[in-house]
Protein backbone atom coordinates (compact mmCIF):
# COMPACT_ATOMS: atom_id res chain seq x y z
CA UNK A 1 0.00 0.00 0.00
CA UNK A 2 1.37 3.41 -0.88
CA UNK A 3 1.65 5.93 1.94
CA UNK A 4 -0.98 8.11 0.29
CA UNK A 5 -3.54 5.32 0.36
CA UNK A 6 -2.91 4.56 4.02
CA UNK A 7 -5.79 5.63 6.25
CA UNK A 8 -4.84 8.68 8.28
CA UNK A 9 -3.96 7.80 11.86
CA UNK A 10 -6.29 9.56 14.21
CA UNK A 11 -4.21 11.24 16.94
CA UNK A 12 -4.69 9.67 20.36
CA UNK A 13 -6.79 11.66 22.81
CA UNK A 14 -5.17 13.23 25.87
CA UNK A 15 -7.25 10.94 28.11
CA UNK A 16 -6.05 7.83 26.28
CA UNK A 17 -2.40 8.83 26.37
CA UNK A 18 -2.61 9.74 30.04
CA UNK A 19 -4.26 6.43 30.97
CA UNK A 20 -1.83 4.43 28.89
CA UNK A 21 1.30 5.99 30.38
CA UNK A 22 -0.22 5.59 33.86
CA UNK A 23 -0.50 1.84 33.26
CA UNK A 24 3.21 1.62 32.59
CA UNK A 25 4.27 4.05 35.31
CA UNK A 26 2.03 2.59 38.00
CA UNK A 27 3.13 -0.97 37.25
CA UNK A 28 6.77 0.04 37.75
CA UNK A 29 5.97 2.10 40.84
CA UNK A 30 4.03 -0.66 42.61
CA UNK A 31 6.65 -3.27 41.72
CA UNK A 32 9.36 -0.95 43.10
CA UNK A 33 7.42 -0.53 46.35
CA UNK A 34 7.02 -4.31 46.72
CA UNK A 35 10.73 -4.94 46.17
CA UNK A 36 11.71 -1.98 48.33
CA UNK A 37 9.79 -3.52 51.23
CA UNK A 38 12.13 -6.52 51.03
CA UNK A 39 15.21 -4.47 51.89
CA UNK A 40 16.91 -6.00 54.89
CA UNK A 41 14.94 -9.23 54.41
CA UNK A 42 16.73 -10.73 51.41
CA UNK A 43 17.97 -14.31 51.80
CA UNK A 44 21.57 -13.06 51.67
CA UNK A 45 23.29 -9.69 51.77
CA UNK A 46 24.11 -9.93 48.07
CA UNK A 47 20.49 -10.73 47.10
CA UNK A 48 19.30 -7.88 49.27
CA UNK A 49 21.47 -5.50 47.25
CA UNK A 50 20.33 -7.02 43.96
CA UNK A 51 16.63 -6.64 44.81
CA UNK A 52 17.24 -3.11 46.07
CA UNK A 53 19.04 -2.19 42.84
CA UNK A 54 16.14 -3.49 40.79
CA UNK A 55 13.65 -1.62 42.97
CA UNK A 56 15.58 1.60 42.33
CA UNK A 57 15.65 0.97 38.58
CA UNK A 58 11.89 0.50 38.62
CA UNK A 59 11.37 3.57 40.75
CA UNK A 60 13.42 5.59 38.27
CA UNK A 61 11.26 4.30 35.40
CA UNK A 62 8.10 5.09 37.36
CA UNK A 63 9.31 8.59 38.01
CA UNK A 64 9.97 9.33 34.33
CA UNK A 65 6.68 7.76 33.25
CA UNK A 66 4.52 9.46 35.87
CA UNK A 67 6.17 12.81 35.15
CA UNK A 68 5.31 12.26 31.47
CA UNK A 69 1.73 11.31 32.40
CA UNK A 70 1.45 14.53 34.41
CA UNK A 71 2.66 16.60 31.44
CA UNK A 72 0.22 14.85 29.11
CA UNK A 73 -2.65 15.46 31.51
CA UNK A 74 -1.71 19.13 31.75
CA UNK A 75 -3.42 19.78 35.06
CA UNK A 76 -0.32 20.54 37.08
CA UNK A 77 0.12 17.12 38.71
CA UNK A 78 3.75 16.04 38.91
CA UNK A 79 5.08 12.51 39.54
CA UNK A 80 4.82 12.94 43.31
CA UNK A 81 1.19 14.05 43.17
CA UNK A 82 0.37 11.08 40.97
CA UNK A 83 2.25 8.58 43.14
CA UNK A 84 1.16 9.76 46.55
CA UNK A 85 -2.18 11.52 46.20
CA UNK A 86 -4.27 9.00 44.27
CA UNK A 87 -6.37 6.26 45.84
CA UNK A 88 -6.34 2.59 44.84
CA UNK A 89 -9.19 2.93 42.35
CA UNK A 90 -7.19 5.51 40.41
CA UNK A 91 -4.12 3.32 40.05
CA UNK A 92 -3.67 1.62 36.70
CA UNK A 93 -0.95 -0.94 37.48
CA UNK A 94 -1.22 -4.55 36.41
CA UNK A 95 -2.65 -6.53 39.33
CA UNK A 96 0.34 -8.90 39.19
CA UNK A 97 2.65 -6.11 40.38
CA UNK A 98 0.69 -5.57 43.62
CA UNK A 99 0.75 -9.24 44.68
CA UNK A 100 2.56 -9.72 48.01
CA UNK A 101 6.22 -10.73 48.14
CA UNK A 102 5.35 -14.05 49.81
CA UNK A 103 8.31 -16.40 50.05
CA UNK A 104 11.35 -15.92 47.83
CA UNK A 105 9.89 -18.21 45.15
CA UNK A 106 6.78 -16.04 44.94
CA UNK A 107 8.84 -12.89 44.68
CA UNK A 108 10.94 -14.39 41.90
CA UNK A 109 7.98 -15.79 39.94
CA UNK A 110 6.15 -12.46 40.13
CA UNK A 111 9.25 -10.57 39.00
CA UNK A 112 9.97 -13.05 36.25
CA UNK A 113 6.48 -12.90 34.71
CA UNK A 114 6.47 -9.10 34.94
CA UNK A 115 10.05 -8.66 33.76
CA UNK A 116 9.34 -10.63 30.60
CA UNK A 117 6.30 -8.47 29.88
CA UNK A 118 8.14 -5.23 30.62
CA UNK A 119 11.12 -6.22 28.50
CA UNK A 120 8.99 -7.08 25.45
CA UNK A 121 6.75 -4.04 25.93
CA UNK A 122 9.63 -1.57 26.18
CA UNK A 123 11.40 -3.24 23.28
CA UNK A 124 8.37 -2.34 21.17
CA UNK A 125 7.81 1.05 22.79
CA UNK A 126 11.35 2.07 21.85
CA UNK A 127 9.87 2.54 18.35
CA UNK A 128 6.75 4.36 19.56
CA UNK A 129 5.33 7.35 17.70
CA UNK A 130 5.41 9.15 21.04
CA UNK A 131 9.02 10.33 21.11
CA UNK A 132 9.11 10.95 24.86
CA UNK A 133 7.72 7.51 25.61
CA UNK A 134 10.17 5.96 23.15
CA UNK A 135 13.09 7.68 24.90
CA UNK A 136 12.01 6.42 28.31
CA UNK A 137 11.54 2.89 26.94
CA UNK A 138 14.98 2.92 25.37
CA UNK A 139 16.63 3.97 28.61
CA UNK A 140 14.63 1.44 30.65
CA UNK A 141 15.38 -1.39 28.25
CA UNK A 142 18.96 -1.86 29.45
CA UNK A 143 17.72 -2.14 33.01
CA UNK A 144 14.95 -4.52 32.00
CA UNK A 145 17.40 -6.87 30.27
CA UNK A 146 19.30 -7.21 33.52
CA UNK A 147 16.10 -7.67 35.54
CA UNK A 148 15.10 -10.54 33.29
CA UNK A 149 18.55 -12.09 33.48
CA UNK A 150 18.32 -11.92 37.27
CA UNK A 151 14.79 -13.24 37.73
CA UNK A 152 14.97 -15.90 35.00
CA UNK A 153 18.31 -17.06 36.44
CA UNK A 154 16.66 -17.53 39.81
CA UNK A 155 13.63 -19.22 38.28
CA UNK A 156 15.90 -21.88 36.82
CA UNK A 157 17.92 -22.18 40.01
CA UNK A 158 14.78 -22.65 42.13
CA UNK A 159 12.78 -24.74 39.68
CA UNK A 160 15.70 -27.05 38.93
CA UNK A 161 17.02 -26.91 42.48
CA UNK A 162 16.01 -28.94 45.52
CA UNK A 163 12.66 -30.72 45.99
CA UNK A 164 11.69 -27.93 48.39
CA UNK A 165 12.59 -25.07 46.04
CA UNK A 166 10.88 -26.84 43.13
CA UNK A 167 7.65 -27.36 45.12
CA UNK A 168 7.60 -23.75 46.29
CA UNK A 169 8.19 -22.42 42.79
CA UNK A 170 5.39 -24.61 41.40
CA UNK A 171 3.06 -23.29 44.09
CA UNK A 172 4.01 -19.70 43.30
CA UNK A 173 3.41 -20.26 39.58
CA UNK A 174 -0.01 -21.78 40.29
CA UNK A 175 -0.87 -18.83 42.48
CA UNK A 176 0.29 -16.05 40.18
CA UNK A 177 -0.36 -17.42 36.70
CA UNK A 178 -3.95 -16.16 36.65
CA UNK A 179 -2.64 -12.59 36.75
CA UNK A 180 -0.66 -12.99 33.53
CA UNK A 181 -3.72 -12.80 31.29
CA UNK A 182 -4.08 -9.10 32.07
CA UNK A 183 -0.56 -8.43 30.82
CA UNK A 184 -1.23 -10.07 27.49
CA UNK A 185 -4.91 -9.44 26.73
CA UNK A 186 -5.48 -6.13 25.02
CA UNK A 187 -8.47 -4.10 26.08
CA UNK A 188 -9.98 -1.26 24.05
CA UNK A 189 -7.36 1.24 25.18
CA UNK A 190 -4.44 -1.06 24.30
CA UNK A 191 -5.99 -1.57 20.87
CA UNK A 192 -6.47 2.16 20.26
CA UNK A 193 -2.88 2.90 21.29
CA UNK A 194 -1.61 0.24 18.89
CA UNK A 195 -3.70 1.69 16.04
CA UNK A 196 -2.24 5.18 16.48
CA UNK A 197 1.31 3.82 16.64
CA UNK A 198 2.01 4.67 20.28
CA UNK A 199 1.59 1.25 21.89
CA UNK A 200 2.83 -2.13 20.64
CA UNK A 201 0.67 -4.59 18.72
CA UNK A 202 -0.83 -6.71 21.53
CA UNK A 203 -0.55 -9.99 19.59
CA UNK A 204 3.18 -9.40 19.20
CA UNK A 205 3.74 -8.91 22.94
CA UNK A 206 1.77 -12.05 23.74
CA UNK A 207 3.74 -14.11 21.23
CA UNK A 208 7.14 -12.87 22.42
CA UNK A 209 6.21 -13.18 26.07
CA UNK A 210 5.02 -16.76 25.53
CA UNK A 211 8.27 -17.68 23.78
CA UNK A 212 10.45 -16.10 26.42
CA UNK A 213 8.58 -17.45 29.44
CA UNK A 214 8.09 -20.93 27.97
CA UNK A 215 11.82 -21.27 27.37
CA UNK A 216 12.60 -20.21 30.94
CA UNK A 217 9.98 -22.60 32.37
CA UNK A 218 11.37 -25.48 30.33
CA UNK A 219 14.92 -24.77 31.49
CA UNK A 220 13.63 -24.56 35.07
CA UNK A 221 11.86 -27.91 34.67
CA UNK A 222 8.55 -26.29 35.57
CA UNK A 223 5.14 -27.12 34.14
CA UNK A 224 3.27 -24.28 32.55
CA UNK A 225 0.05 -23.83 34.59
CA UNK A 226 -3.32 -24.18 32.85
CA UNK A 227 -5.04 -21.04 31.62
CA UNK A 228 -7.25 -19.41 34.21
CA UNK A 229 -10.14 -17.05 33.82
CA UNK A 230 -9.03 -13.62 34.83
CA UNK A 231 -11.42 -11.52 36.94
CA UNK A 232 -9.11 -8.59 37.82
CA UNK A 233 -8.44 -5.53 35.74
CA UNK A 234 -5.79 -3.57 37.58
CA UNK A 235 -5.08 -1.58 34.45
CA UNK A 236 -8.67 -0.33 34.55
CA UNK A 237 -8.54 0.38 38.28
CA UNK A 238 -10.12 -2.86 39.53
CA UNK A 239 -7.53 -4.19 41.97
CA UNK A 240 -7.03 -7.03 44.40
CA UNK A 241 -7.30 -6.21 48.10
CA UNK A 242 -3.51 -5.97 48.40
CA UNK A 243 -3.11 -2.60 46.68
CA UNK A 244 -4.91 -0.60 49.39
CA UNK A 245 -2.60 -1.93 52.09
CA UNK A 246 0.47 -1.23 49.99
CA UNK A 247 -0.65 2.35 49.31
CA UNK A 248 -1.46 2.96 52.98
CA UNK A 249 2.18 2.35 53.77
CA UNK A 250 3.65 4.01 50.69
CA UNK A 251 1.55 7.17 50.89
CA UNK A 252 1.46 7.69 54.63
CA UNK A 253 4.20 10.30 54.92
CA UNK A 254 3.19 12.74 52.16
CA UNK A 255 -0.45 12.47 53.21
CA UNK A 256 0.19 12.95 56.92
CA UNK A 257 2.61 15.81 56.28
CA UNK A 258 1.46 17.56 53.08
CA UNK A 259 4.26 19.31 51.23
CA UNK A 260 6.97 17.76 53.37
CA UNK A 261 10.44 17.52 51.79
CA UNK A 262 13.95 16.44 52.75
CA UNK B 1 23.85 -17.87 54.76
CA UNK B 2 23.17 -21.17 53.08
CA UNK B 3 26.06 -23.58 53.49
CA UNK B 4 25.79 -24.45 49.77
CA UNK B 5 26.97 -20.98 48.89
CA UNK B 6 30.63 -20.63 48.11
CA UNK B 7 33.02 -17.76 48.55
CA UNK B 8 34.17 -15.97 45.39
CA UNK B 9 36.86 -13.34 44.93
CA UNK B 10 35.92 -10.38 42.76
CA UNK B 11 38.19 -8.46 40.38
CA UNK B 12 37.03 -5.28 38.65
CA UNK B 13 38.56 -3.45 35.70
CA UNK B 14 37.88 0.23 36.29
CA UNK B 15 38.43 1.36 32.71
CA UNK B 16 39.44 -0.16 29.40
CA UNK B 17 43.19 -0.65 29.30
CA UNK B 18 43.61 -0.96 33.06
CA UNK B 19 44.15 -4.24 34.85
CA UNK B 20 41.52 -6.07 36.89
CA UNK B 21 41.99 -5.31 40.57
CA UNK B 22 40.85 -7.33 43.53
CA UNK B 23 37.98 -5.47 45.21
CA UNK B 24 36.59 -7.98 47.69
CA UNK B 25 34.71 -11.22 48.03
CA UNK B 26 31.13 -12.42 48.15
CA UNK B 27 28.96 -15.51 48.49
CA UNK B 28 27.07 -17.16 45.65
CA UNK B 29 25.63 -20.55 44.72
CA UNK B 30 27.30 -20.68 41.30
CA UNK B 31 29.56 -18.70 38.99
CA UNK B 32 26.76 -16.93 37.16
CA UNK B 33 25.22 -15.78 40.41
CA UNK B 34 28.64 -14.65 41.59
CA UNK B 35 28.97 -12.44 38.52
CA UNK B 36 25.54 -10.93 39.14
CA UNK B 37 26.28 -10.38 42.80
CA UNK B 38 29.57 -8.77 41.89
CA UNK B 39 27.78 -6.45 39.51
CA UNK B 40 25.20 -5.54 42.17
CA UNK B 41 27.66 -5.25 45.03
CA UNK B 42 30.75 -3.69 43.48
CA UNK B 43 29.72 -1.74 40.37
CA UNK B 44 26.71 0.21 41.65
CA UNK B 45 28.64 3.46 41.47
CA UNK B 46 30.15 2.91 38.02
CA UNK B 47 33.31 1.37 39.41
CA UNK B 48 33.94 -0.88 36.47
CA UNK B 49 33.62 -2.01 32.86
CA UNK B 50 34.56 -5.66 33.37
CA UNK B 51 34.29 -8.22 36.15
CA UNK B 52 36.18 -11.42 36.94
CA UNK B 53 35.05 -13.80 39.65
CA UNK B 54 37.14 -16.70 40.94
CA UNK B 55 36.25 -19.36 43.47
CA UNK B 56 38.25 -18.47 46.58
CA UNK B 57 39.07 -22.15 47.07
CA UNK B 58 40.77 -22.18 43.63
CA UNK B 59 43.31 -19.63 44.77
CA UNK B 60 46.60 -20.99 46.04
CA UNK B 61 47.92 -18.59 48.66
CA UNK B 62 51.40 -18.32 50.09
CA UNK B 63 51.76 -19.49 53.66
CA UNK B 64 52.30 -16.59 56.10
CA UNK B 65 54.65 -18.90 58.05
CA UNK B 66 56.90 -18.97 54.99
CA UNK B 67 56.92 -15.21 54.61
CA UNK B 68 60.51 -14.93 55.85
CA UNK B 69 61.80 -17.51 53.42
CA UNK B 70 59.86 -16.03 50.53
CA UNK B 71 60.29 -12.31 51.03
CA UNK B 72 63.20 -11.62 53.35
CA UNK B 73 65.92 -12.42 50.77
CA UNK B 74 64.76 -9.49 48.62
CA UNK B 75 65.14 -7.00 51.42
CA UNK B 76 68.89 -6.31 51.06
CA UNK B 77 68.91 -6.26 47.25
CA UNK B 78 68.08 -2.64 46.70
CA UNK B 79 70.07 -2.74 43.45
CA UNK B 80 67.05 -4.45 41.91
CA UNK B 81 65.24 -1.14 42.03
CA UNK B 82 66.20 0.95 39.01
CA UNK B 83 67.22 3.88 41.19
CA UNK B 84 70.89 4.03 40.21
CA UNK B 85 70.37 5.34 36.72
CA UNK B 86 70.79 8.97 35.89
CA UNK B 87 67.71 10.07 34.01
CA UNK B 88 68.42 12.28 31.02
CA UNK B 89 66.83 15.70 31.23
CA UNK B 90 64.94 15.18 27.98
CA UNK B 91 62.97 12.30 29.44
CA UNK B 92 59.79 13.58 30.96
CA UNK B 93 57.05 11.80 32.85
CA UNK B 94 59.06 8.74 33.75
Amino acid sequence: MSPAAEPARAPASVEDRFEYVLRLGDTSLIAAQRLGALLGHGPALEEDLALGNIALDLLGQARLLLALAGRIEGRGRDEDALAFLRDAGQFRNMALAEQPDGDFAETIVRQCLLDAWRLETYESLAGSQDRELADIAEKALKECRYHWRFSAGWLVRLGDGTAESHARTCAALEKLWRFTDELLSADALDARMAVCGIGPAPALIRERWETRVSAALAEAKLERPAHRHYPWHGKRGVHTEHLGHLLAEMQFLPRAYPGVSW
Amino acid sequence: MNEDWMLYEVFIRARSGLEHKHVGSLHAADARMALEHARDTYTRRQEGVSIWVVRSSEILASDPAEADALFEPARDKVYRHPTFYAIPEEVKNL
